[in-house]
């Protein structure tokens, strides 16, 4: 857990003081809405539909125990007693009042926390792995470097007025996790003849222009790390177009510039900036993070106890086998707490929940959480003795839901429940697809299934990698959703395709049910999951299912 | 041709609160749509909107807003409008709980 500096510390209370300030000239007329407007964006602060709307980075999706239980305390002294984790890892405060936001901000940075560059066009939270550390199938951890960049992008003198936003993802393992394929700069951690480098990919991204990230550089060695991302930075931020929002983003530059063009560019200003670099004291300042994030002191006791529960508990059973994951030490599991109950909203926690799952972090698990972009918590070094009880004080909080990777496990956008952007809703078709399924008792029958909502094109929610995409547009004043089938968030990334038409708001439950039962009918058995029926069958039998009448109109 | 003009009240958002307000015939700001002016007249409306960019110290982002007369006021016409006079549909938070 990375813990901050002196300077740190400084730069964060100088920073909210300046807020502070700027809040009080709001108020007080010294400032126009259009001179505070980029200055709260900057700060985390938008103007959403009912409300303000304060968004928390969560550094690479890593927190400990006291600050899971300050984002409680903000929940609970400032807004109304819960908090909304997203797919970028960060968490949203749905009903902030203007002159509390700069009290939340110092009650955060008192744990180390901010919500700087979680908006405007600068370069955003770094997201990682969420069960980096932990993984059996890690390279290496990818937070040392995430934080690195972090300290890096932070306030970037160069990057704070940029065509537009700019998102960075890492995975230290070779199975991709954190949909690093759909950010303008993905980095995975990859293995050549012993040595440990960085595959730098560019250009990924999902909204209006959705497309799959490519492969700027095959292996950036540490050394060259920072340089070759700033210049690749630098020469978007140069050439970028910004006479259109909608054609600003690096994937764009990719596709009009071509890749290759963009490889030779980023070559020509690596070499201009790198003799810039203090190799040296950029690798000293990673030396000096890395022990924060050192392994736990794992411990070595019997599992017996999580044996016979997972022998004798069926309930129990069902939850070890959807919610943990392979850990890289023996005895340990990786514990992922649904935040996706059936009927309640994806990724929302309480106050109270929050301060469970700290208080469990602290007594079982090495006082480590993480957030993941699917919108769950999870204790990521836990030992097998632990987790009975672990999945019994889960249960009394209503978090115990053993969905994970389920059909229910729904990655849901805010929709136009809360956000001014969205153009139709997606919290309760999420709601009304898990209490469906819920009731049908059919989602461990199905198996593995990403479902994906987003309420408008600019596809928070990830529809475009959804195994099962759904959008939510604003058709004639009417809410219509689309579906995609077949996208994938994972090393193999897909963008999904068009079904056909869009459904009603009555109509989109309906509509997924239809999908599920055609793929139950056509796959070949339990261990075919939906995309692999896909990926075999294709998008025809699926669309006739859906749409009978085109059918027998061609007919 | 130019769209014939629907009517429209003017709506916006609480500096401090950051909910919805509208601007009522008497140049003040209500929490409900019911107690908003509607206006039928293209030329009224907009000078009912410049009037509403004056109030920088009271509100943020107004804007004209569909509505139609209805027995206790005007109502929303469009579902964006109908969310914003009672919050969100998760949680019973907001207007539709406070007002």
């Amino acid at each position: 857990m990375y813990t901050y500096s002196e300077f740190d510390k400084d730069f964060l209370a100088e920073r909210n003081a300046q807020f502070r300030d700027q809040v009080e000239r709001r108020i007080d007329g010294s400032l126009t809405e259009e001179e505070f407007r980029p200055l709260r964006l900057m700060n985390g602060l938008y103007l959403q539909l009912h409300a303000y709307m304060l968004r928390v980075a969560i550094p690479y999706g890593t927190l400990n125990s006291a600050q899971m239980e300050q984002l409680a305390l903000l929940a609970d002294k400032w807004d109304k007693g819960y908090g909304h984790f997203t797919t970028r890892q960060n968490i949203q405060y749905n009903w902030p009042k203007l002159r509390d936001v700069p009290d939340m901000l110092d009650a955060l940075g008192e744990v180390g926390m901010h919500a700087i560059q979680t908006s405007g066009n600068t370069i955003r939270n770094v997201t990682a792995d969420h069960f980096a550390g932990a993984a059996a199938d890690e390279i290496a951890d990818p937070r040392p470097v995430a934080e690195l960049l972090r300290q890096w992008s932070t306030d970037h003198p160069e990057f704070q007025f940029m065509p537009r936003k700019f998102k960075i993802a890492i995975t230290g393992s070779p199975n991709d996790r954190a949909v690093t394929a759909a950010h303008d700069i993905g980095l995975r951690i990859v293995e050549k003849d012993g040595q440990i480098g960085y595959q730098v990919l560019v250009g990924g991204g999902l909204g209006r222009t959705p497309m799959i990230g490519k492969v700027l550089n095959e292996f950036v060695t540490i050394d060259d790390l920072l340089p070759y991302l700033e210049a690749t930075v630098a020469v978007w931020n140069v050439i970028g177009r910004r006479d259109n929002k909608y054609k600003a983003r690096i994937k764009i530059l990719v596709h009009e510039f071509g890749l290759e063009n963009l490889q030779d560019e980023v070559a020509k200003e690596f070499e201009l900036r790198k003799p810039l670099y203090d190799t040296d004291a950029v690798l000293g300042q990673l030396a000096a993070i890395a022990p924060d994030f050192a392994s736990p002191a794992f411990q070595t006791a019997s599992t017996a106890i999580y044996q016979t529960a997972y022998d004798t508990d069926p309930i129990f059973r069902a939850w070890a086998d959807t919610n943990l994951a392979e850990h890289r030490a023996d005895g340990y599991a990786i514990v992922t707490i649904s935040l996706k109950k059936h009927g309640e909203t994806p990724g929302d926690a309480s106050a109270d929940q929050m301060r469970l799952m700290a208080q469990l972090a602290r007594e079982f698990g090495h006082d480590e959480l993480r957030i993941s972009h699917e919108q769950n918590v999870i204790l990521p070094h836990v030992h097998k003795s632990h987790l009975k009880e672990i999945h019994e004080r889960l249960r009394g909080a209503g978090l115990a839901t053993a969905n994970v990777g389920l059909l229910s496990d729904i990655i849901a956008c805010p929709g136009m429940d809360y956000c001014a952007l969205a153009t139709a809703r997606s919290i309760p078709v999420a709601q009304e697809i898990a209490t469906r399924f819920d009731e049908l008792k059919l989602e461990h029958e199905v198996g593995e299934l990403k479902i994906k909502i987003s309420g408008c094109i600019n596809a928070c929610g990830h529809h475009h990698v959804g195994h099962i995409g759904i959008l939510g547009l604003d058709r004639a004043g009417v809410e219509n959703y689309q579906i995609t089938l077949g996208g994938d968030g994972t090393e193999d990334a897909v963008i999904g395709t068009r079904t056909g038409p869009g459904f009603s708001y009555d109509q989109i439950v309906p509509a997924i049910e239809t999908l599920i039962r055609t793929y139950l009918d056509l796959r070949e058995g339990a261990e075919e999951t939906f995309l692999a029926a896909y990926k075999r069958v294709g998008v025809d039998p699926f669309k006739a299912a859906l749409y009978p009448e085109a059918k027998s109109r061609a007919a | 041709m130019p769209r014939k003009f629907t009517p429209k009240v003017v709506t916006a958002n609480h500096l401090l609160e950051g909910d919805v307000i509208y601007l009522t015939a008497k140049g003040t700001w209500s929490r409900r749509l019911e107690d908003a002016a509607l206006y039928t007249e293209e030329a009224e409306a907009n000078e009912r909107l410049n009037f509403a960019a004056t109030q920088a110290d009271i509100l943020v982002g107004a804007y004209l807003a569909d509505a139609q007369a209805g027995p206790d006021g005007p109502e929303p016409t469009h579902f964006r409008e109908t969310f914003r006079t009672r919050g969100p549909s998760n949680y019973a938070h907001g207007k539709q709980v406070e007002l």
